[in-house]
């Protein structure tokens, strides 16, 4: 993938797939330390132990129209690749918390890419879900939570449109206060 | 600077859409398949390039969704069209151009686009 907020779209469907109904994800750059940390964690059904120690291999998946899953172990592999760290915790009935951390000049990081599309796509596309958004830079911080927005919008879908472009202008806009600051 | 006080304004807008609209109208659902592969084959480009056109072409009733992976990923991104009334439409080996195509000429004109479906190939 291009794009490390693809790998995010991908990982965060795993959340969805696990029923999960609240969803945090963070994406933080530290530019003194050097790194770039992806945090995507959730409430839903959550892996056995067993499991759990096979889900870096792509031949571990509970998926039934292809036999292998590729989202994990290619997350896994570009930590590995830009000299970073990989983890998964996940407890049955409690949910998953997935952490991938990249160095963040690495020459191979591949870029952030269009976060505010990856998350306006899942908002939009998963009205039943709660998500919260963190992006930080360095020690400052933008958050997007939908609990709030949907108690503003009172019943209208967040698959209008409209509300898909302001999620993603929101977003951006708050993106580049954080990096100019 | 956009804050969360906007979305009043878009709720506002939205409703009054809403009731203009005829009752017994359906909406026209778009589902985009956004699995791993469909991801890797350019999934969300597609998504986003369906959202830009109905917004910018004022559409009511029309919304955009996703689906895991239907299972036929030589063939992503798949996105299958549900115009009120009317039969689905499975297109194939989506593109964001492809995806503005679809919106003028089957969204709004009604024409489906046969060379970018799956009935197509058989
Ligand atoms: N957040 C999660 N909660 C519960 N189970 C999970 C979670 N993430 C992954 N899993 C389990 O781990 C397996 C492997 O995940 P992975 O994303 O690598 O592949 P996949 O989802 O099966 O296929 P793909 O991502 O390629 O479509 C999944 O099939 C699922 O059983
Ligand atoms: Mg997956």
């Amino acid at each position: 993938m291009k794009e490390l907020s693809l790998n995010i779209l991908d990982i965060a469907q795993n959340s969805i797939s696990a029923n999960a109904d609240l969803i945090y994800i963070t994406v933080h750059e530290n530019i003194s330390e050097n790194y770039l940390k992806i945090i995507i964690s959730d409430n839903g059904k959550g892996m056995s132990k067993e499991f759990l120690k096979t889900v870096t291999d792509p031949f571990s998946t509970t998926r039934k129209t292809r036999k292998v899953g590729m989202g994990i172990s290619l997350l896994k592999l570009v930590t590995e690749q830009t000299d970073g760290a990989f983890s998964i915790q996940s407890e049955i009935g409690v949910g998953t918390v997935v952490t991938a951390e990249f160095t963040l000049n690495h020459i191979d990081r591949p870029p952030l890419g269009d976060i505010e599309q990856t998350i306006s796509t899942l908002i939009s596309c998963n009205e039943h879900i709660d998500f919260v958004f963190t992006r930080k830079v360095n020690k400052n911080e933008f958050v997007l939570d939908t609990r709030e927005i949907k108690k503003i919008l009172n019943g209208v879908s967040l698959s209008e449109p409209d509300i898909i472009i302001w999620i993603q202008e929101y977003i951006k806009e708050n993106e580049n206060n954080l990096l100019e600051e | 600077m956009k804050s969360l006080a906007d979305l009043e304004a878009i709720r506002q807008k939205t409703i009054n859409k809403v009731n203009l609209r005829n009752e017994n109208e359906g909406d026209t659902r778009i589902v985009v398949g956004m699995a791993t592969c469909g991801i890797a084959a350019g999934a969300r480009p597609v998504m986003q390039a369906f959202v830009e056109e109905i917004q910018k072409r004022n559409l009511n009733g029309v919304y955009v969704s996703q689906t895991g992976c239907v299972g036929l990923c030589k063939f992503e991104p798949i996105v299958e069209v549900y115009l009120p009334g009317k039969e689905k439409v499975t297109y194939i080996n989506m593109t964001a151009e492809k995806a503005a195509k679809v919106v003028n000429e089957h969204i709004v004109n009604g024409n489906v686009i046969s060379e970018y479906t799956i009935g197509n190939l058989e």
